[in-house]
């Protein structure tokens, strides 16, 4: 009779619960076969509509009989019960699962002719061991509709035709396009040019961005922190306001300052004899005033990192460097410079990544104007997450959109997973005792 | 030859002055613009004066009484705070969870988490749109607030993790000697031991909706449930700009609590931001 284990777990896997019965392990059996019941009752014709619906994406469309509107079927709808569906099929995969190994378990002790543990026992073993999960059960729920399904379905909408004018349900339906979204992205006249400067620019603004704040900050740090600046804690105060102003308030202060036609800034040029500048009518102009912007918010942050780098740095240091007589530029690019690189390095990184999709300050500033007349739904100085931005919301060109959002990731991912084993390697090293 | 380098210790000392001087006009005089618009007596961006010759305080009154500035304060307020409760309570769970127990399915859970907080938030954005019509939260701010603080435990459980991992297992374990149960260790020790980074992940996920534009714009749709950064920046991108005067006043309002608290809490944020890089 060494077959109980075998028994049960087939039988568990006929129809839930059975093998537990077989265990005479009644109270648990009910609540299994009562799972599968309510799933097959419940959930099964919802499931298999959704299946139906992302395979298909539906196949009426909406018609007008005598004058009426005969509603027919919601490709974007149906493609998001679909994802509802799968995931719920895993969830009952996950339980028929457990239900069989259990059934595996307790027969085996009962092959063994050990005593399973009664109800409450288990119960109580769950409880202990299950506890994490049901800590994490909230923000795994959480997760799974805010971040997990509204992803899957912008991956999904990549590879179809949802865009205006012709694919936008409820009128129209949707259709599964594969690879065609990206070959227009990279093919298409108009779109083609429009990714690739856009691309261009973003990556010249993620690098001129980051480096023009760090190295600022770094510069302003070091002469702060240097000896002999009286005032230390006045510069420190004065130069992290910027900081401490909420963005979006000081971009939008930025750009009324900057309006070529209204504003302070040329009011006062003029009053000294310069011509009124097109600070955002101009190309070369506005992607200068976006850098310069963004150098006013981002140096303060990485000042204030650094003067905590610089203080952490031992004194005896430079001491020793002094007595092999280096000079103040010596000591800096010998000592100073590679330490504060050293700790401060995958903060750079981040802010490459946080630069690259600086939405806020391209949007807020200028809504990424002047208007590229090259560009397919975009300015000069749009970068790709402000391009994504007005491709969803002012021209409904989802797919577009999501296929720019993929492109987005893989380049963002690779910067993280780079930093993320360079962090790791950081540590292990060990420089700074 | 000493004389020389003092004169030349001079000119550097003075040149550094100098740029320090200049640096510091530049960051104060957009701030300070904001300020004296705020109390300009006219309304548009063009009569705004960086000296004007009287001051007033009408532009204070009319948020209140021309616009429903209180009305958008409230809403912005409410969001903002309920969020931050939420974020930081899921947060404290997930994360205490992921750095103290060890079970199946913990690793493969954590590098899922990383790979999410990679994809840019607008991809999520239709999809969001469509599930919270579906649930009828759409326009509510229970619906955006949801939204927020589910956008959130991704990243910041990472962070919290990573400090919760650097406390020495040997002090709860010490404590758990000494016979205190799970729950004392997790409110008597590690609570209080990780202030610096709750502080953090308060304050950051209280500005985050505070702030917000783009998910509220997409939620909201009433305008009596509108939030402050709508009704400012609708103030202000119009053509004419009559209203500059005004937004400034808003901004100020907006800006100020926010100000005074990032600056008292200088330290704790800093740290926070950078230990976020370095501990992941």
């Amino acid at each position: 009779m060494k077959s109980r284990s075998r028994k049960a777990c087939l039988l568990s896997a006929v129809f839930m619960g059975l093998g537990q019965f077989y265990n005479r392990q009644f109270i648990k059996g009910i609540l299994f076969a009562a799972a599968e019941i309510v799933f097959i009752a419940y959930m099964l014709p919802f499931i298999r509509y959704g299946l139906w619906g992302i395979y298909t994406l539906g196949e009426t469309p909406q018609a007008f009989v005598d004058g009426k509107v005969v509603q027919g079927d919601h490709s974007i709808f149906l493609m998001v019960y679909g994802i509802i569906s799968i995931v719920l099929i895993f969830v009952f995969a996950l339980l028929y699962y457990l239900n069989c190994q259990d059934a595996y378990k307790v027969g085996k002790l009962r092959d063994n002719n050990v005593k399973p543990n009664n109800f409450l026992q288990s119960l109580k073993l769950a409880g202990e061991k299950g506890f994490p999960y049901l800590m994490l059960t909230p923000a795994v729920f959480f997760t799974l509709f805010i971040t997990v399904v509204p992803l899957i379905f912008g991956i999904l909408v990549a590879f179809t035709n949802y865009s205006f004018p012709n694919h936008v349900p409820p009128r129209k339906l949707v259709d599964w396009v594969g690879f065609q979204t990206f070959r227009d992205l990279f093919t298409l006249t108009g779109y083609k040019e429009t990714f690739f400067g856009v691309f261009s620019w973003t990556v010249i603004w993620a690098v001129l961005a980051t480096f023009t704040s760090f190295f600022s900050g770094l510069i302003f740090a070091v002469i702060i922190n240097s000896n002999g600046i009286k005032l230390k804690k006045f510069w420190r105060t004065v130069f992290i306001l910027p900081w401490a102003v909420p963005g979006y308030i000081s971009i939008l202060v930025f750009r009324n300052i900057f309006n070529a036609q209204f504003g302070p800034l040329n009011k006062w040029l003029a009053s000294i004899g310069i011509e009124k500048i097109q600070w955002f009518g101009d190309p070369t102009w506005a992607k200068f005033v976006c850098l310069f912007v963004n150098l006013w918010l981002g140096f303060p942050y990485f000042m204030a990192l650094m003067s905590g780098v610089l203080t952490g740095i031992p004194r005896d240091l430079y001491e020793a460097a002094e007595v092999e007589g280096a000079n103040s530029i010596q000591k800096f690019f010998k000592i100073t410079f590679p330490l504060v690189m050293f700790s401060t390095a995958p903060l750079l990184i981040m802010s490459f990544a946080h630069n690259f999709n600086n939405f806020n300050l391209i949007h807020f500033l200028n809504s990424g104007g002047p208007v590229n007349t090259a560009y397919k739904y975009a300015g000069h100085t749009d970068i790709l997450l402000s391009w994504i931005y007005k491709l969803t919301l002012e021209q409904n060109q989802f797919n577009k959109a999501c296929a720019v959002s993929i492109i987005i990731f893989i380049i963002i991912a690779s910067i993280s997973i780079f930093n993320f084993s360079r962090t790791r390697s950081f540590k292990e090293e060990d420089m700074i005792q | 030859m000493k004389k020389k380098t003092t004169i030349k210790q001079v000119i550097i000392r003075g040149f550094i002055y100098f740029l320090l001087i200049c640096i510091t006009i530049n960051t104060i005089l957009p701030l300070y613009f904001v300020v004296i618009a705020s109390f300009n007596p006219g309304n548009s961006l063009f009569s705004t004066k960086m000296f004007p010759d009287s001051l007033t305080t009408s532009h204070y009154r009319d948020l209140f009484e021309k616009k429903d500035y209180a009305v958008w304060y409230m809403n912005t307020l409410k969001i903002a705070l309920a969020s931050m409760v939420l974020t930081v309570i899921l947060v404290i769970i997930t994360s205490y969870t992921l750095s103290q127990f060890r079970f199946r399915g913990r690793k493969t859970g954590l590098m899922f988490m990383l790979v999410m907080t990679m994809f840019p938030g607008f991809m999520s954005m239709i999809a969001i749109y469509l599930l919270l019509l579906q649930v009828g939260l759409l326009d509510t701010h229970l619906g955006l607030i949801l939204v927020y603080s589910g956008g959130n435990i991704a990243g910041f459980t990472w962070l919290v993790k990573g400090y919760f991992d650097g406390i020495p297992r040997s002090i709860p374990e010490a404590a758990k000697i000494d016979g205190a149960g799970n729950a004392t260790v997790f409110t008597r020790i590690m609570l209080p031991m990780s202030f610096p980074i709750i502080t953090f992940v308060a304050v950051s996920s209280f500005i985050g909706p505070w702030m917000d534009y783009i998910f509220a714009r997409l939620v909201l749709r009433t305008p009596s449930k509108k939030t402050l950064a709508i009704g400012l920046f609708e103030m202000v991108t119009g053509r004419q700009n009559t209203e500059f005067t005004m937004f400034a006043a808003g901004a100020i309002l907006v800006a100020l609590p926010v100000t005074i608290l990032y600056m008292s809490l200088q330290k704790y944020l800093i740290q926070g931001i950078s230990e976020g890089a370095s501990k992941i």
